[in-house]
């Protein structure tokens, strides 16, 4: 293949601009967060005008060590565990607009909204819900669910607060999902749900038979996205709780976050140690996601 | 309609009016209303108090008589705008999302046109790295960024916020597919009439690529004007220039005993991104961004 010289001094000039950038700020800081892992780079080290030195392992023992990241670490894999679960309920209220009844566009565009919805916004309405004084409380009470007087605040509360914050990010995400599972409904071809709606089958019965089978791909597709998506938790746990109460929504990334610019000493070496951690997590999510489900990614697009 | 004359219409292929099938649809109906309440409820509650008229006196946690306000004002509009400066965080919001819009379209645009239209030397390679980026495990980019940013000056500037988001793959590739849809004739037309390559892109493959330019841009505001982590990091040393999705966060701080102001700001905030949802929803409702994020 011959090329023109002409054309590829070009291609390279316009695509200087773009390389530059992800050069910058997306593969420098991806090697130099890793290097920083292995180095002492703590706030004395920085007031002090030293660079990062290098120590090994030592910040992945000091990790090991550190109950708080430990916590950290377990509070990401309840995340995960629950948060993707909870996605599931997309795949129902997919199902539920999916029929081209009246007003239906309407329920699909306000399903959408929290998702278009800025994280600061969610933390100031959702708070207003969680108050001991709130309405979540009121609507419990109102049903007899929560005996009058034991009302409490759901984000200060050791035992509710990670529910809770967990409910503002399924709040946050199940429209998305939604959309996803609804372009997985619409490939089902409309002449097995007619020939299992012949055969006798009832609604039950083709959702469980028809639709879960045949959404199988979307399915692993979505829950898969919304694991990785919890793993990297941050901006939730960090305006409704700030890792509290008694670090019970205390994620790793919050960890990554506030060993690297909360307090006084702060130590980027640790953070990044930390950071990578949960990238190497991360990367096998992906990995897994891209060799199993690539040809169900390939369906969507 | 008794259910023994519904019976003798049975052999009907679609019993379209058996009370079975009413009671389902009303179902249907009662569970689209109870999704609706949970996806929309704190909205419109935080409507309900910013509508509040707050010398009545009343709480919010007045149920439900605080869902309902009686004495409607906007004067928690003009009293947070005032009282908190809003105007200032309202032009950091546009600053930056004006930025940003530019930015990410010009960058992805020019990134996206040879990657669409020609041959040459590493393109594959190139075209992989950005596939690449979709999938990198970029959990300490934000802590080595806002080094980087330090040592160029741009910390607490909105450059500095702006600069490390707008090259993005999703750009790149929502460009490239737009620019492959173009009819290659008419670039050889322009060609044999002398036009630069420059030329070509701004006067034929841009126009002719509205769409998909106006999608990545009513993208780009709405991802930019809500983004709130990112912003909060590279501003934290300049409380002056903090976007409305960082100032609405430190006005609970402020005015924590006045939940009539914040409700108005945080409506002021929502609003630009709510009505671009409502302009383009079937655009987001396409799940464009679909196996992106």
């Amino acid at each position: 293949m011959r090329f023109s010289w002409r054309d590829t001094l070009m291609s390279y000039a316009f695509l200087a601009p773009a390389l530059l950038l992800l050069l910058a700020f997306t593969f420098y800081p991806l090697a130099y967060g890793t290097y920083l892992g292995f180095t002492e780079y703590t706030g004395a080290r920085f007031a002090r005008g030293l660079g990062p030195q290098w120590v090994g392992l030592r910040n992945f023992r000091t990790l090991l060590a550190d109950p708080l990241f430990l916590t950290s670490l377990g509070n990401s894999v309840k995340y995960l565990l629950v948060v993707p679960a909870l996605q599931l309920a997309s795949l129902a209220v997919a199902v539920l607009v999916s029929r081209e009844l009246p007003g239906m566009a309407f329920f699909r565009a306000a399903y959408y909204v929290p998702v278009v919805t800025s994280i600061s916004l969610a933390a100031v309405m959702w708070e207003w819900v969680y108050n001991r004084e709130g309405t979540l409380n009121w609507v419990l009470s109102a049903l007899h669910l929560l005996p009058r007087g034991e009302a409490f605040g759901w984000l200060n509360n050791e035992s509710t607060a990670f529910l809770a914050v967990m409910l503002v990010t399924f709040w946050r995400g199940f429209g998305y999902y939604m959309v996803l599972y609804l372009a997985g409904l619409q490939n089902i071809p409309a002449e097995l749900e007619e020939a299992a709606r012949l055969d006798g089958a009832t609604p039950w019965q083709r959702f469980w038979q028809v639709t879960v089978p045949l959404m199988r791909p979307t399915i692993l597709l979505c829950t898969l996205l919304s694991t990785i998506a919890a793993l990297r938790v941050l901006e939730e746990v960090l305006v409704l709780t700030g890792g509290g109460p008694l670090n019970s929504t205390y994620t790793s990334l919050m960890y990554v976050y506030s060993k690297a610019f909360q307090g006084f000493n702060f130590d980027y070496g640790l953070a990044s140690a930390a950071g990578l951690v949960v990238a190497v997590v991360a990367l096998g999510l992906a990995l897994v996601n891209f060799r199993l489900f690539g040809d169900a990614r390939g369906e969507q697009s | 309609m008794s259910a023994a004359a519904t019976r003798t219409h049975r052999p009907a292929a679609t019993p379209r009016r058996s009370p079975r099938r009413l009671i389902a649809t009303g179902l249907r109906y009662t569970l689209l209303i109870l999704v609706l309440l949970f996806a929309v409820f704190p909205f419109l509650w935080t409507l309900a108090i910013a509508l509040t008229d707050k010398t009545a006196g009343t709480s919010i946690y007045n149920f439900p008589a605080s869902l309902f306000p009686t004495r409607v004002t906007l004067h928690n509009f003009a009293e947070v705008y005032r009282t908190f400066g809003l105007g200032r965080y309202i032009w950091n919001s546009v600053a930056i999302t004006g930025m940003s819009v530019v930015g990410t379209l010009v960058i992805s645009a020019l990134a996206a046109y040879p990657l669409a239209r020609f041959r040459f030397p590493g393109r594959t390679l190139i075209f992989s790295v950005i596939v690449l980026t979709l999938v990198l495990p970029t959990e300490t980019n934000f802590l080595v960024n806002t080094l980087t940013l330090q040592k160029l000056h741009l910390l607490g500037t909105h450059v500095g916020v702006v600069l490390p988001t707008v090259a993005g793959a999703f750009g790149i590739f929502l460009m490239r597919q737009a620019f492959l849809a173009v009819p290659a004739a008419l670039l050889e037309a322009a060609r044999l009439d002398g036009a630069s390559e420059l030329t070509i892109l701004t006067r034929i493959m841009l126009p002719l690529t509205r769409p998909s330019l106006a999608a990545l841009g009513i993208f780009t505001v709405v991802t930019t004007w809500n983004a709130y982590f990112w912003p909060m990091l590279v501003l934290s040393g300049a409380p002056d220039r903090v976007p409305l999705s960082v100032a609405v966060l430190k006005l609970k701080g402020q005015f924590n005993y006045d939940p009539f102001n914040i409700a108005a700001g945080s409506l002021i905030m929502m609003l630009p991104v709510l009505l671009l949802f409502l302009a383009a929803q079937r655009l987001f409702m396409r799940g464009l961004d679909g196996g992106v994020k």
